[in-house]
């Protein structure tokens, strides 16, 4: 079973765009939505949940104003500041370690489960979607990204799905490094900007970092035809293969708002070389 | 005051509007601008800081003294994160898994645990034009953000106004992030996704209780859901900046708009004014309430 993970670097560049067409594109696969943050796969996907399940990664700290002698050591010991002067957890601060639990000695700090956010297995048009909603302010988006990734895994397996598409979230950091790992091939969405270059070049060595093959394609190459080049001869000289270039085209945006992948919504030419994006990236996961 | 430029969805344009504000703003106030998408800085592009100054950030993580250690697995048993094993004359360690709690070495009954710092990432400052500026740089391949990000926050500033330009998303180091800040500024773009991300980032802007308004961007792009939702939910919307091909140009080019023409400058310092009368108007509702309260 083979795994793309769409990644950016930077935010905004179309990998949920890309996402949805190549969800439209490929036969016999699973989709994953791995931007917990924020998941915008579904919107285009039309999906009908199938299950709803609680994600309960971390355990939060209450302390019983019963109980407390204000002796002060979990306010102390608490490298987060996280205990407030009137002795009450701040679940905003609370990185959920425990030290103040194990610490307190009147017991009088309880350390319980609590749910950050759901995951969904869901059936759409294109073959089954595994997507989650992170809670606002929550932690641990790198766990249920690797929970997401490892229910599509299964689901293929059951399925008999030999492809895993995900959607991945923006940035280099954990919900990106759990989205990565152990991925057949990562598909880098750049556009012609110098800040998505940047970024690009930040991410392909994350890519480099944990092994995973990279692909770049670059979105919108049109708006500025110089920094196109420059990506072009930047992926030539680090043997990095570029798998194609779009346009930028307004009908991408009026795809988006009819809730439809781009190559769903038109027959044009943007949709042409979205396609050929895709045969390029099938042909190279295999 | 303390204004941060946050959006849910990444790329709708919070460094642009963070960055031309800085510029249109700073002749006649202190501005001082923190960049704090530590994974991805863009920041520095437009603005070009002189680097003065750079320093490590470290995080503390376990080091066991193995001759002290009687391997009874409390560090272990402690760790919420994984971060030890221990098996009958083994112990491991996984420095990328520690959050730095210290919860290993304080219940270590022999003593054996120290801490000793590991590099994550790095906080550079210098001045942009006349704007104090610094960011953080995040190492590829690190996993935790929010350490650096709370560095970088700590790192006093004698500036009487502060830009911060966020992480995009709502989750660990966007709200690191927005945490203290005075006012929030919410930068969307009129479509599906714009929409969904613009719900969450209100949701965790209600959470921390600060005042908030939203810049719509690109705004002849898609639909009206931007303005229906914000007239729904008694959020003002401060602008709206059409899609421009010159912006566009200027912005792959890392040149920011306002140093480029009068117009983007009247624009954005108008903005600022906005955000100014955004933010006395919410200090006004906030006295207002506590009075009632009491």
């Amino acid at each position: 079973m083979k795994e793309i993970v769409i990644i950016s670097g930077k935010g905004g560049t179309g990998k949920t765009s890309f996402a949805g067409s190549f969800a439209a594109l490929a036969n016999n696969a699973v989709f994953a939505d791995c931007d917990v943050d924020a998941a915008n796969l579904s919107l285009l996907m039309h999906p009908e949940r199938e299950e709803t399940n609680e994600f309960k990664a971390s355990k939060e700290a209450f302390i019983n104003q019963e109980h407390c002698v204000r002796c002060g050591l979990c306010q102390e010991l608490c490298r987060f500041g996280a205990v407030t002067d009137d002795f009450q957890v701040d679940s905003l601060s609370c990185e959920g370690c425990g030290v103040c639990y194990h610490a307190c000695p009147e017991g009088a700090i309880t350390f319980e489960d609590v749910v950050s956010g759901e995951w969904f297995i869901s059936a759409t048009p294109f073959g089954p979607l595994v997507h989650a909603r992170l809670g606002i302010a929550e932690e641990n988006s790198g766990k249920l990204v690797t929970l997401i990734r490892n229910k599509a895994k299964e689901l293929a397996e059951v399925q008999g799905k030999s492809l895993i598409i995900s959607d991945g979230p923006p940035g280099i950091g954990c919900p990106v490094i759990a989205s990565l790992g152990g991925a057949s091939a990562a598909l880098v969405v750049t556009e012609p900007t110098l800040s998505a270059v940047h970024d690009m070049k930040r991410v392909l060595e994350v890519c480099r970092h944990f092994q995973v093959p990279a692909l770049v394609c670059i979105n919108r190459f049109d708006l500025h035809e110089k920094n196109s080049q420059e990506i072009e001869s930047f992926c030539a000289e680090k043997g990095v293969p570029l798998v194609g270039k779009v346009p930028f085209d307004r009908v991408v945006t009026e795809a988006m708002t009819k809730g439809l992948p781009l190559v769903e919504f038109s027959k044009g030419e943007t949709a042409k070389r979205m396609c050929e994006v895709w045969e390029q990236v099938a042909e190279r996961v295999g | 005051m303390i204004i941060t430029v946050a959006s849910g969805k990444g790329g709708t344009g919070k460094t642009t509007i963070a960055t031309n504000l800085a510029l249109a703003s700073c002749a006649k106030n202190k501005v001082q601008f923190v960049d704090c998408d530590v994974e991805e800085p863009n920041a520095h592009i437009f603005l070009k800081p002189q680097i003065e100054h750079t320093e490590a950030v470290v995080i503390p993580v376990p080091e066991v003294n193995l001759e002290q250690c009687s391997y009874c697995g409390k560090c272990a048993e402690i760790c919420a994160f994984n971060a030890l094993a221990v098996f009958k004359e083994q112990l491991l360690v996984f420095p990328e898994l520690c959050h730095g709690c210290g919860g290993c070495s304080y219940f270590c009954p022999q003593k054996a645990i120290t801490e000793s710092p590991r590099e994550i990432g790095a906080i550079e400052e210098g001045l942009a034009q006349e704007i104090p500026f610094k960011h953080g740089r995040l190492n590829p391949g690190e996993a935790m953000s929010p350490p650096l990000i709370k560095a970088l926050k700590q790192k006093g500033s004698s500036a009487e106004n502060l830009i911060l330009d966020a992480p995009p998303g709502t989750s660990c180091p966007a709200v690191t992030t927005v945490k203290g800040s005075d006012f929030c500024l919410l930068v969307t773009e009129p479509t599906p996704f714009g929409l969904h991300d613009l719900e969450l980032a209100v949701g965790m802007v209600k959470k921390l209780a600060l005042p908030c308004a939203v810049l719509v961007n690109r705004a002849d792009i898609g639909t009206k859901c931007i303005d229906e939702y914000c007239a729904q939910n008694d959020i003002p919307v401060l602008m709206h900046i059409p899609w421009d091909k010159k912006l566009a140009q200027l912005y792959a080019q890392g040149e920011a708009a306002v140093l480029h023409d009068q117009y983007w400058d009247k624009l954005f310092a108008q903005l600022w004014g906005e955000i100014k009368k955004a933010v006395s108007v919410a200090k006004n509702n906030k006295l207002e309430k506590e009075v009632e309260r009491r």
